[in-house]
This record gives structure tokens, C-alpha cells and sequence, in this order.
């Protein structure tokens, strides 16, 4: 086993050494530019990118001409919904989405409102699902978009995709999806679903980090979009700048190997994830699952250790990378807002641990965790005035406690 | 975020973790912080002839918090209730180099020492054997 055992793949992935095998070429012998129409450097380069473009957009069900490149996923939703709601400013300015979005969906929503739009935060329940019912009522006159992601970077849990596009059909509202944690590992169909604009990115799929894209639909109906960026029209005036050749063909290879391998990447991760889950259960009391039990993404697992704090259960696993809901995390004091949302109280938001399994994960590693984190939980616990509490029978919601 | 030695010498083996008899007259117990925050500490002293002889601690939070309870049951040991109510949280912040996003866990380490004697002095007014004296 190679320490540090690397279990945060909903963050990022390695690049694949396949990935970066095609890519090289394109740093030093076909190095053109895209754009550069005139000679042979730039048509090869530009090849490169039209064969990348078709290959991702057939891969969602879509076609090459309606992927438009970006520098990630943020770039992608930043784009989506800011130029969305500007060019159809004039038929509305209502945008629905909801509490547990990305902040790349969440801010631009929120700089729409300092703006004058009107933006929903549909509720969540404790499994962090929306209601369609909800949702359709939701939908105004003025309603021009409804951004959901297909699924949640830090809970799992999947939106029913295929039952929100039947409803922004029906009611002739755009729908955009943030896929950015599902492209490549659950089936996506833009047709099917009756998505209109969906942002995905190559690092969460085994490509390198600083590409993405967004799909904007074509037809029946076509998507417009406002530009959000200047400078010489590339992407059908939709995103200007210099493409990223050898990004673009890591990404197109990347998806490509997700594709190939999906089904059988997707079985074998749900297994290590229920298999860690399993061993956590067996031998620690007072644990919470967050996020839908079965509606998830295959290689994510959200677990609260309650009256342990994520931080210092993260230094007793050192040798562990994973990722933690507690404020102490990052740079803001307050516990993880999606698990805030669900309704989880703080002190098991502050006890949560993200563990996200990919396509290097092994058993042998899943089973080395699994031990860590029981140790470390009931050290930890051992050193807990909470738990000890919760043992001699306190409430601890009784206690008046001295906020700080 | 890296963690100075200190801190880590003190979540690896953390000082005086446990709990005394709340009920005992000796024992002056101080619990601040709030689950909801992130950080819970209960500091026990154990007191004899206005000094404390023992200390322990458990506590619900991060390293920083960890530690900073661990030291402070070390630094309370065998001084008198005076001194260790002259305990600064900054003589915290300085002995494990903690950085300013932590400094609220030396700060939560006071008033837990502060808390502990409160208690240990307020026991002593109401128990039994000060008011048969009285």
C-alpha cells in the first residue's frame, strides 16, 4: 500500500497515465492554435479540438457543435446561468435552483439577485432530495431557468434528472445541470433528459485539471447565451480565448475511458463504498449516514461521527486524505451549508466526514481506513466530555451551553 | 493547515484526559463551549488548601482545542486558585504557536480553568461541611 491513501476523489482525481500520453504530443509537436487558420499548426490543432468536441458531446447524448469549452466547471455554470439570465433578461429574471448547489451555482444565483432577479431556493429533505411538486409550482411567467445539479459533490445524493427536464419542457423553461461529479459515472442523456445546458469538467473524471465544458443546446429549442467573456468571438462568440489544445484532447480521452469502463467502475466503487460503510456501522455507535442511502453517485460516502469533531478526526488519520464538513476545514466558521441544509444540527456537521472512492482505490486500502477511522473515533470519544454525557444519559440538547 | 510540534505532541498524547467525581467537594468542574460551534471542553480540578494537586480534561473539539485543554490541566497542576486564574489565553496562543483562526481554542482553555474554580469556590459556600462550620 502508498501512503498517503489518497480518498478524496470528489475533490479531484489523478490524471490518468493514458490521459497524459495523448496529451503530450500536443505541448510539443503539435502546439497550434486552434484558431490559427493559415497553416498546418493550427489546422492539426484545430482537428485535435473538433474530434475532442464530438466525442464529448456524443458521449451526453448530444453533438459536437453544442460543447463550448471552458477552463472548468465554474467557468461553465458562472456561463450558463449569468448568460442565460442576461439574454433573457427581457422575457423574465425568476431562476430556480437550490440550497445544496455548488457554490459555482450558488454565488452567480446570488450576484443575480444583488442585480434585481428573483432566484428560489427549492427545499431540501434530509436526504438532501427536492420535490417536483415543489419545483413545478415554482415555475412563474417569468421563471427563465432552473439550474439542479445531477449530483452532490459533498452528500451523493442524485437529482431525478429525467423527471425535472419533463417538467422544464412542459412549462418551456431552460434547464441547466451542474454534472460536474456525475459526467462519466452515472449514464446522462441531454435528449433523454431534456437538459439544456450542462457543465462538466475533465479532473473530476481522470483528465488534468484547467478544462471544461458546457454544453448548450442546439435545437428544439435553441440556447442563447451572453457572452461573460471578450476577446475575438472562439466557441461561437459564447467564450473567448486561446482553447486549450492539450487539456481539450486529455479531457475527450478521459471521458472516453470513463465511458468505456463505466459499468463496471461503478459496480466495483459502490462496492468498497458499502464495504467501508459496513465495517464504520458494525463497530461504532452513533453514526449518521448523510445523503440518500441508494440515490447516490457510486464513489461517495458522507458519514457523521457524532460527539467527535471532523477536524480532529481527520488529524487521527493522517495518513488518510478525505474531506471534512467542519468549519475548521476552511476558511469560514460555519459547518458545511449543505449539511446545514438538510436539517443536519451542527455538531454532527462539525463530526462529518466526505470519503471519496475512484478508480485507484483498493480493498486492501478501503479495509486499512475502516480500522484507522474506528480507532481513531473511539480515542477520540474517549476524550469526549460529549460523549461520556450522552453515556451517563444527559440530553445534550438540555444543556446551557456558553456559545461562543 | 499545519499544526505546530506542540499541538500535535499534545493530540498524540494528550495530558490528563479523564473526569473526577463532579459530586466530590474537592473537585471544581468548568464546562464551556457549545456543540453547535465545534468546540466543547470540561476542565476538572481537584483542590486541596486553596492548591490545585490535580487536573483533568475532556474535550469535543479540534488539535488546537485538544491541546490547549491538555496544556492548561498541565500548567493549573500545583499552583494555588490565584495563580491559575491569572492564566492568559495569549500564554496559551504563545506556548503552542497557535494561528489566528485557533486563538478562540486558548481562549475557551481560560475559561475553562476560570469555569473550574468558579464552580470549586461556589461548592465550597453551599456544602455541607462550610455551612455546619458556619
Amino acid at each position: 500500500m502508498k501512503f498517503p491513501i489518497y480518498l478524496d476523489y470528489n475533490a479531484t482525481a489523478p490524471t490518468d497515465p493514458r490521459v497524459v500520453e495523448v496529451m503530450i504530443p500536443y505541448f510539443t509537436q503539435t502546439y497550434g492554435n486552434a484558431a490559427s487558420r493559415n497553416h498546418q499548426f493550427g489546422w492539426e490543432a484545430e482537428q485535435a479540438v473538433e474530434k475532442a468536441r464530438d466525442l464529448l458531446g456524443e458521449t451526453i447524448g448530444g453533438g459536437g457543435r453544442e460543447i463550448v469549452f471552458t477552463s472548468g466547471a465554474t467557468e461553465s455554470n458562472n456561463l450558463a446561468i449569468l448568460g442565460v439570465a442576461d439574454f433573457y433578461k427581457e422575457k423574465g429574471r425568476h431562476i430556480i435552483t437550490s440550497p445544496i448547489e455548488h457554490k459555482a451555482v450558488i454565488d452567480p444565483c446570488q450576484a443575480l439577485e444583488q442585480r434585481g432577479y428573483d432566484v428560489t431556493f427549492l427545499d431540501v429533505d434530509d436526504d438532501g432530495c427536492i420535490s417536483l411538486e415543489q419545483l413545478e409550482k415554482s415555475i412563474r411567467p417569468d421563471t427563465i431557468l432552473v439550474s439542479l445539479m445531477a449530483g452532490n459533490n459533498e452528500i451523493g445524493t442524485l437529482n431525478p434528472l429525467e423527471e425535472i427536464g419533463k417538467i422544464t419542457r412542459k412549462h418551456g423553461v431552460l434547464f441547466h445541470t451542474d454534472a460536474t461529479q456525475a459526467v462519466g459515472k452515472i449514464p446522462l442523456d441531454v435528449e433523454q433528459m431534456n437538459i439544456d445546458l450542462l457543465s462538466f469538467t475533465a479532473h473530476k473524471m481522470y483528465g488534468p485539471k484547467g478544462v471544461g465544458a458546457l454544453y448548450v443546446r442546439r435545437k428544439r429549442p435553441r440556447v442563447r447565451l451572453s457572452p461573460i467573456m471578450f476577446g475575438g468571438g472562439h466557441e461561437r462568440g459564447m467564450r473567448s480565448g486561446t482553447l486549450n489544445v492539450p487539456g481539450i484532447v486529455g479531457f475527450a480521452k478521459a471521458l472516453e475511458l470513463c465511458r468505456d469502463e463505466m459499468e463496471s467502475e461503478a459496480e466495483r466503487q459502490i462496492a468498497l463504498r458499502e464495504r467501508l460503510h459496513q465495517r464504520l456501522q458494525a463497530e461504532l455507535d452513533h453514526i449518521k449516514l448523510n445523503g440518500h442511502p441508494a440515490q447516490r453517485l457510486p464513489n461517495n460516502l458522507n458519514v457523521s461521527f457524532g460527539y467527535v469533531e471532523g477536524e480532529s478526526l481527520i488529524m487521527g488519520i493522517s495518513d488518510i486524505a478525505v474531506s471534512s464538513g467542519s468549519a475548521c476545514t476552511s476558511a469560514s466558521l460555519e459547518p458545511s451549508y449543505v449539511l446545514r441544509a438538510l436539517g443536519v444540527g451542527d455538531d454532527l456537521a462539525h463530526s462529518s466526514i466526505r470519503f471519496g472512492v475512484g478508480r485507484f482505490t483498493t480493498e486492501e486500502e478501503i479495509d486499512y481506513t475502516a480500522d484507522k477511522m474506528i480507532f481513531a473515533v473511539k480515542r477520540l470519544r474517549d476524550m469526549s466530555p460529549l460523549y461520556e454525557m450522552v453515556q451517563e444519559g444527559i440530553d445534550l440538547s438540555t444543556v446551557n451551553w456558553t456559545s461562543h | 493547515m499545519a499544526y505546530s510540534e506542540k499541538v500535535i505532541d499534545h493530540y498524540n498524547d494528550p495530558r490528563n484526559v479523564g473526569s473526577f467525581t463532579k459530586s466530590d467537594d474537592q473537585v471544581g468542574t468548568g464546562l464551556v463551549g457549545a456543540p453547535e460551534c465545534g468546540d466543547v471542553m470540561k476542565l476538572q480540578i481537584k483542590v486541596e488548601n486553596e492548591k490545585i494537586v490535580d487536573a483533568k480534561f475532556k474535550t469535543f473539539g479540534c488539535g488546537s482545542a485538544i491541546a490547549s485543554s491538555s496544556l492548561a490541566t498541565e500548567w493549573v497542576k500545583g499552583k494555588t486558585l490565584d495563580e491559575a486564574l491569572a492564566i492568559q489565553n495569549t500564554e496559551i496562543v504563545e506556548e503552542l504557536s497557535l494561528p489566528p483562526v485557533k486563538i478562540h481554542c486558548s481562549v475557551l482553555a481560560e475559561d475553562a480553568i476560570k469555569a473550574a474554580i468558579q464552580d470549586y469556590r461556589k461548592r465550597q459556600e453551599t456544602s455541607p461541611e462550610s455551612s455546619a462550620s458556619a
